[in-house]
C-alpha cells in the first residue's frame, strides 16, 4: 500500500506530523515495535531536514509485506558535499534554528544508523531525494 | 484473551449519550452506540479521564466498600500519601494514621514508607540498566498506555514493583510474624485512582497482587471525617514511619527528586505524557536519563478519586518538609526490615496490539486501504455525532465491521438526498403512463 504526504516548509509547528501519522499506520498494521522505532527515528529526521533546510517537499511511503520504503523529495538547495553532511555534528543550521533545539548535526548519521538502507541523491540548486528502507522479517 | 476486569465503568442510566467523553479518552476506547457510551474493554487503561469529563456522572470507578474489611480478622490499611493531603487539619501525619486506626484498621503500613524503600532499590537498578531514558513504572495507567500506544518503549520501563505492592508484601509478613494466618489478614490500599484498583486485579510485571481490596480516598474521606473530633493531641498515636522522600511521591516530580538523578523530567497529565513519549519514540527528546510520567495533572494528588484540589493538596504536603529532620530517624527503621523478596518485576510486560487492524499483515493492509478510502469520503470535521471520537476512528470501526457509513449524519443526509432524488427520477419514469392509463380508464 502507498501513503502520500505534502510537507509545508513554513508550517514549522506541524513539522513531524507525517512521521507521526506513518507511525500510527504502522502500529495498525501490526509492524514489530522495534521496526517502528527505527523507522520513526529515521523518518522524523528526514522530514525535519526537509522542513529546516529545503522548504518542505513530498513524502511517499510504500509498504509491502517485505519492506517499508520511504522516499522524501524536495526542491531545496541540495547538499553540495554529501560526505561532509553525513559527518556527526556537521550542520549548516542557523543560530535561530539551533536555539529551537535543532541543528545538532546528528540527523543524517542517525538516519544511516536506524535505517536498513539509506540512499541520498542530491543536486545543488535542484533538490534532494532521500530513500529510507526497512526490511521486514 | 484473558477477560479484563476494569475499575472504570459506565452507569447507563445516567449516560445521556452527549459524546463529551469520547474525544478525551487517550486510547480511543469509548464509543456512543444507541445513545449510550460503551467502553471497549481491551483498550481502556483506567486513567479516569472520562470520569473527570462526564458532566452527568455516568462514569465511575468501582472500588471496595469499607465494610469489606470486616471479612478479615486482622485488617491492614495501606494509605497512599495522597490521603494525607486531603485534610486541612494536617499538621502531623500521625493524625491521619490515628484516624485509620479509629475507623477499624488493626494496623497501618504507609505506602510512603515503602516508596522510600523502592527509591533505594530503584537507584541501583537504574544504574544497572543500559537503556536511556528510563521511564518510571509508578503509574499503572501510563504502563498500560505504553503497552497499547508505545510498545517499543516497554523496554525503557523501570522494572520494579510499585510501593503499594512492596507495602502489601511487608505488612503481610509482619502480620504473619504476629501469628495470623494468611486468610485472616486483609490488606487494603487507600487509593487516589481507578488505575491502582485495576492494577490489583490485573497486576503488571508480577504474578499476583498481595493487596486484598482497594478503597477509594473519596469514599473513605467522609467516614474518616466523622472521627476527626475524637482525635486530640493526647490520643494521637505515634505511628509514622515514612520520610518526606517517600511522601513526595504523591506529587509530580517527587519520585525523580527522591531518586536524585540529574537529568530527569517530570511529566504530568496524560496528554503531556503522550507528547513526550512520541518524542522518545522519534529519538528527539534530547539529553534525558529518567522520565517520571504520571497520568494525572499534579501527580497522584490530582487523582480522580481524591477530594481536595491538587494545588491545595500540594501545598499541604510541602509543609510536611519542615519535619524532614525528624523523619530521618525512620530511615534506619526502613533498613531494619530487610526485604526477603525481590522487588524487581518477575514477569515480562507484553505489548497489547489492540490497535492492529488484523493479525495477518496482508489483511491488515487491505483493511488499511479500505479505511483510507472510507476516510476520504467522510467530512473530516470530527464532530463526534456518529459516536466515534474522530472521522478516522469511524472509518476504522467500519472496517472492523463495528459501524456503518450511515452512522455519519452527513453521509446519511447525502444518502437520503440521493434516495429522494432517485425516487423523483423513478416517479417521473413511472407516473405519466400509469396516470395516463388511469385517466383513460376513468374517462371510459
Ligand atoms: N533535504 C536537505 N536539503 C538541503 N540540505 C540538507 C538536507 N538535509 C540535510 N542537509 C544538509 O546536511 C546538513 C546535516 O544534516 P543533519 O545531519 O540532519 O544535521 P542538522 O539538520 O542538525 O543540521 C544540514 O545542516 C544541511 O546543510
Ligand atoms: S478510563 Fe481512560 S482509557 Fe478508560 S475509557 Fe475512560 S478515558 Fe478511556
Ligand atoms: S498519576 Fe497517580 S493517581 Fe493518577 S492514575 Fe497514575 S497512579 Fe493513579
Ligand atoms: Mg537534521
Amino acid at each position: 500500500m502507498n501513503l502520500h504526504y505534502h510537507v509545508d516548509g513554513d508550517a514549522f509547528i506541524a513539522a513531524g506530523e507525517a512521521s507521526s501519522q506513518v507511525k500510527k499506520v504502522l502500529k495498525q498494521l501490526g509492524i514489530a515495535p522495534h521496526t517502528i522505532r527505527k523507522i520513526a527515528i529515521s523518518m522524523y529526521e528526514a522530514e525535519m531536514n526537509m522542513v529546516l533546510h529545503a522548504n518542505g517537499g513530498d513524502i511517499h511511503v510504500e509498504i509491502t509485506p517485505h519492506k517499508i520504503c520511504i522516499t522524501l523529495k524536495d526542491e531545496g538547495p541540495g547538499i553540495p558535499d554529501l560526505e561532509l553532511a553525513m559527518q556527526e555534528g556537521y550542520s549548516t543550521a542557523s543560530q535561530e534554528i539551533r536555539e529551537l533545539g535543532f541543528g545538532a548535526g546528528m540527523g543524517l548519521p542517525n538516519m544511516k544508523k536506524y535505517s536498513d538502507e539509506l540512499s541520498i541523491r542530491s543536486e545543488v540548486g535542484k533538490g534532494t531525494e532521500v530513500e529510507i528502507i526497512a526490511w521486514l522479517p | 484473551m484473558q477477560t479484563y476486569l476494569h475499575s472504570v465503568t459506565l452507569r447507563p442510566e445516567k449516560c445521556k449519550g452527549c459524546t463529551d467523553c469520547i474525544k478525551r479518552c487517550p486510547t480511543e476506547a469509548i464509543r456512543v452506540r444507541n445513545g449510550k457510551a460503551t467502553i471497549i474493554n481491551e483498550r481502556c487503561i483506567d486513567c479516569g479521564m472520562c470520569i473527570r469529563v462526564c458532566r452527568h456522572h455516568a462514569k465511575r470507578a468501582v472500588t471496595d466498600p469499607l465494610s469489606q474489611i470486616r471479612k478479615y480478622k486482622y485488617k491492614i490499611a495501606l494509605p497512599a500519601p495522597t490521603l494525607y493531603a486531603q485534610f486541612k487539619e494536617l499538621q502531623d501525619v500521625n493524625f491521619i494514621l490515628t484516624l485509620l486506626r479509629k475507623i477499624g484498621f488493626d494496623s497501618v503500613y504507609e505506602v510512603a514508607k515503602a516508596a522510600g524503600r523502592v527509591t533505594e532499590m530503584s537507584k541501583s537498578l537504574f544504574q544497572s540498566l543500559n537503556k536511556r531514558p528510563v521511564i518510571s513504572s509508578a503509574c499503572p495507567a501510563i504502563v498500560r498506555l505504553i503497552q497499547i500506544r508505545f510498545p517499543s518503549l516497554i523496554e525503557n520501563l523501570l522494572p520494579i514493583m510499585s510501593p503499594m505492592e512492596v507495602a502489601a508484601r511487608i505488612s503481610k509478613q509482619q502480620a504473619k510474624a504476629l501469628g495470623y494466618k494468611e486468610e485472616e489478614i486483609g490488606v487494603f490500599f487507600i487509593s487516589p485512582c481507578p488505575a491502582k484498583a485495576t492494577d490489583v486485579r490485573n497486576p503488571l510485571g508480577i504474578e499476583k497482587s498481595y493487596v486484598d481490596g482497594v478503597i477509594s480516598i473519596r469514599d473513605l474521606y467522609l467516614e474518616l471525617l466523622c472521627y476527626v473530633k475524637e482525635v486530640s493531641p493526647e490520643t494521637i498515636e505515634n505511628l509514622q514511619k515514612s520520610t518526606y522522600d517517600g511522601i513526595q511521591w504523591a506529587m509530580s516530580g517527587g519520585e525523580g527528586k527522591a531518586l536524585g538523578i540529574d537529568k530527569y523530567i517530570a511529566v504530568d497529565g496524560i496528554e503531556n505524557v503522550i507528547r513526550v513519549l512520541e518524542q522518545v519514540e522519534n529519538g528527539t527528546l534530547g539529553d534525558v536519563d529518567f522520565i517520571e510520567a504520571l497520568a494525572c495533572i499534579g501527580g497522584c494528588l490530582g487523582g480522580p478519586l481524591t477530594v481536595e484540589n491538587s494545588f491545595i493538596a500540594k501545598s499541604r504536603l510541602q509543609r510536611l518538609k519542615k519535619h524532614e529532620q525528624k523523619h530521618k530517624q525512620f530511615i534506619n527503621s526502613l533498613r531494619d526490615w530487610d526485604l526477603s523478596f525481590s522487588i524487581q518485576w518477575s514477569k515480562a510486560v507484553d505489548s497489547k496490539p489492540v490497535l492492529t487492524l488484523d493479525k495477518d499483515m496482508q489483511k491488515a493492509m487491505e483493511k488499511m486501504e479500505k479505511l483510507d478510502k472510507i476516510y476520504s469520503t467522510l467530512p473530516g470535521i470530527d464532530c463526534g455525532s456518529c459516536g466515534a471520537p474522530t472521522c478516522r476512528a469511524l472509518a476504522e470501526d467500519i472496517v472492523r465491521g463495528q459501524a456503518h457509513i450511515e452512522d455519519c449524519v452527513f453521509m446519511l443526509r447525502r444518502r437520503v438526498i440521493e434516495m429522494a432524488q432517485s425516487m423523483v427520477q423513478l416517479s417521473k419514469k413511472l407516473s405519466f403512463p400509469t396516470m395516463g392509463q388511469i385517466k383513460k380508464e376513468n374517462e371510459q
